[in-house]
This record gives C-alpha cells, sequence and structure tokens, in this order.
C-alpha cells in the first residue's frame, strides 16, 4: 500500500477483511452488527480482573465459600455472576506455603475470561507460553517474581474446556479485612501466578 | 537477574486489549457466532491454536490478532459460510469504498464506485 499522498480514507488490509467478514455474516443473518458492539463494549470495559478479585476476596475470608470454589470452582464463581461465555469449566488452584501455581496455555490462548477479562499481551506471545512450562522459576524471575528454592511450582496447561484461576495466599496483617479492602491487594497477575498478592501498606512500622 | 534470548521483560507490560478497531470486532464476531453455534470452543482453539503455532509468529505477540482472523476465515470457509474469494472481493469493495468517502465521512458499503 503506498503512502505518498494523502488518502480521503483508507482501510487497512485487516480491517477491510473484517468488514468483508461481517457483511457477509450478517447479510447470512448469523451476526448482528449491534450485538457485535454490544460484545466489544463488555469485554472492555465490564469484565476484567476485578471479578477474579472478588473471588479471591470472598475465598479468603469465607471459609466454606473456599471449601467450595476447590471444590467445584465453575459453580462457585458462578454464584456471584461471572459465567463464562464458551462453557468452559474453571478450576482454582490455591498456592500454599509450599506450592506456587502458574496458568498458561501452550496450545493457544484460552484464559478465563469470565474473572480476568482478556489476557495481556505476554500471556498470547510465543515466549511466555512456550517458556512457561520448561522453565517456570526463571519466567517468574523475569516477572521479578523469585520464589524460594524448596518452592514447588506447579503448571497448569489451560484448554478451550478448562480454565484456571490461581488464589494467591492471603497476605499478613490483613486480618479483619473487609472483602472489598482485600480484594484490592489482587492483581490480574496475583491470579496467573506471575505475581503475588499485594502486602499491605504498614503506616509508621519497618517494612 | 539473567537476560535470555527472548525476554519477556521486553513485552510491553499492559497495552490495551486492543490495538485497533478491527481487532475487538474480529473477537466479537467470534464470540458471536460461538454464542449461535456456528462452532464450538474446542472447534475454535484448534483453529486458532494452527494459526499461532505457525512459524514466524511475533514474539511481542503484536501480530496475535492477524493470528485470530486468519482463524476465524479459515474456520468459516471450511464450514462453507463465507468462501475465501467472496470475502476477497468484499474486502476490495469496502476497500474502494473507503477511498470514495471523504474524509471524516462514515465509510458505507454503498459508497463502493465499484470495480
Amino acid at each position: 500500500m503506498s503512502h505518498d499522498h494523502d488518502h480521503d480514507n483508507e482501510l487497512d488490509p485487516f480491517a477491510a477483511r473484517v468488514r468483508a467478514l461481517e457483511t457477509i455474516l450478517t447479510q447470512k443473518g448469523l451476526i448482528d452488527p449491534a450485538a457485535i458492539d454490544v460484545i466489544v463494549d463488555t469485554y472492555e470495559t465490564k469484565i476484567g480482573p476485578r471479578n477474579g478479585a472478588r473471588v479471591v476476596a470472598k475465598a479468603w475470608s469465607d471459609p466454606a465459600y473456599a471449601e467450595w470454589l476447590k471444590r467445584d470452582a465453575t459453580a462457585a464463581i458462578a454464584s456471584l455472576s461471572y459465567t463464562g461465555r464458551q462453557g468452559e469449566h474453571m478450576q482454582a488452584v490455591f498456592n500454599t506455603k509450599d506450592t506456587h501455581n502458574l496458568v498458561v496455555c501452550t496450545l493457544c490462548s484460552c484464559y478465563p475470561w469470565s474473572v480476568l477479562g482478556l489476557p495481556p499481551v505476554w500471556y498470547k506471545a510465543p515466549p511466555y507460553r512456550s517458556r512457561a512450562v520448561i522453565d517456570p522459576r526463571g519466567v517468574l524471575e523475569e516477572f521479578g517474581l523469585t520464589l524460594p528454592a524448596d518452592k514447588k511450582i506447579r503448571v497448569w496447561d489451560s484448554t478451550a474446556e478448562l480454565r484456571y484461576l490461581v488464589v494467591p495466599m492471603r497476605p499478613e496483617g490483613t486480618e479483619g479485612w473487609s472483602e472489598e479492602r482485600l480484594a484490592e491487594l489482587v492483581s490480574r497477575d496475583a491470579m496467573i501466578g506471575t505475581g503475588l498478592a499485594q502486602r499491605p501498606e504498614i503506616e509508621g512500622q519497618p517494612a | 537477574m539473567s537476560r535470555r534470548d527472548s525476554d519477556m521483560a521486553d513485552l510491553p507490560p499492559d497495552t490495551p486489549v486492543f490495538a485497533e478497531p478491527w481487532q475487538a470486532e474480529a473477537f466479537a464476531m467470534t464470540v458471536a457466532l460461538h454464542d449461535k453455534g456456528v462452532f464450538s470452543w474446542s472447534e475454535w482453539a484448534d483453529a486458532l491454536s494452527a494459526q499461532v503455532k505457525k512459524p514466524g509468529a511475533a514474539t511481542d505477540g503484536h501480530d496475535y490478532y492477524e493470528h485470530w482472523l486468519a482463524a476465524l476465515e479459515s474456520l468459516l470457509a471450511s464450514k462453507g459460510l463465507a468462501a475465501r474469494a467472496d470475502v476477497d472481493a468484499m474486502a476490495e469493495a469496502w476497500e474502494r469504498a473507503a477511498h470514495a468517502t471523504p474524509h471524516g465521512k462514515p465509510i458505507l458499503l454503498e459508497n463502493d464506485p465499484g470495480p
């Protein structure tokens, strides 16, 4: 495509192909352009890692909920109205003092959309997909997370049918906190396993 | 900390999930077609996997939605719902319509002056 003069308007080839598909599929009655806009808006603004953070905070606060989440994450998460569109099953994997969990999709980019929104760029990129399984400790170090040598790292490879949510360990010094306040400590990366839950800032005390 | 050939720290940290509107549209069309029962999510994952594992995928993942679109096109073509030649012809019509549309006006397929 030449860029040596001003165009009135130009669609790049990918944009033109997407419009072409949309036109053809709309003509066949397979999609409705208004519904497409709703889906885009939902994923851009309404679904995101705050959903997952609420699941984690509830599990930290409510042992019965944590037990349910462990046993049947799909139902426990659906009870908070976060349901997957692809009919996928969810499994919650809990970090412990002995084991750290890390989620990847080596096949493509399966991800628990209903609780984390859409995946970050690095999750979909070849280096993470190929190395998380082979060298999880090295990968975590690149994320700035150095785990003790005796801590086991368990890597979970997502599929179209089964997606994982990491439940990080609850930080010390958060006794009596509300679920809302706890949820603020839970980052997206902590629920993928490339980070930990944030520690509370303690005023006037040495770190 | 050791540096590696394909260092993940070099990836953009938190760019928006969609870099361009067409990526969001391709994503949403896929979700809508699945909702409609046109394909199962396993079929979709297989189609996407076939594209992303082709050699030459960018290590920074910037071409992810290009693979996504290629997967969607191949799945729809294999189901006889959008033949490649039809998509090519319709895409050309859209590009002609874009050229024929004054800047700042919405691009409509009706603006296509024809080949």
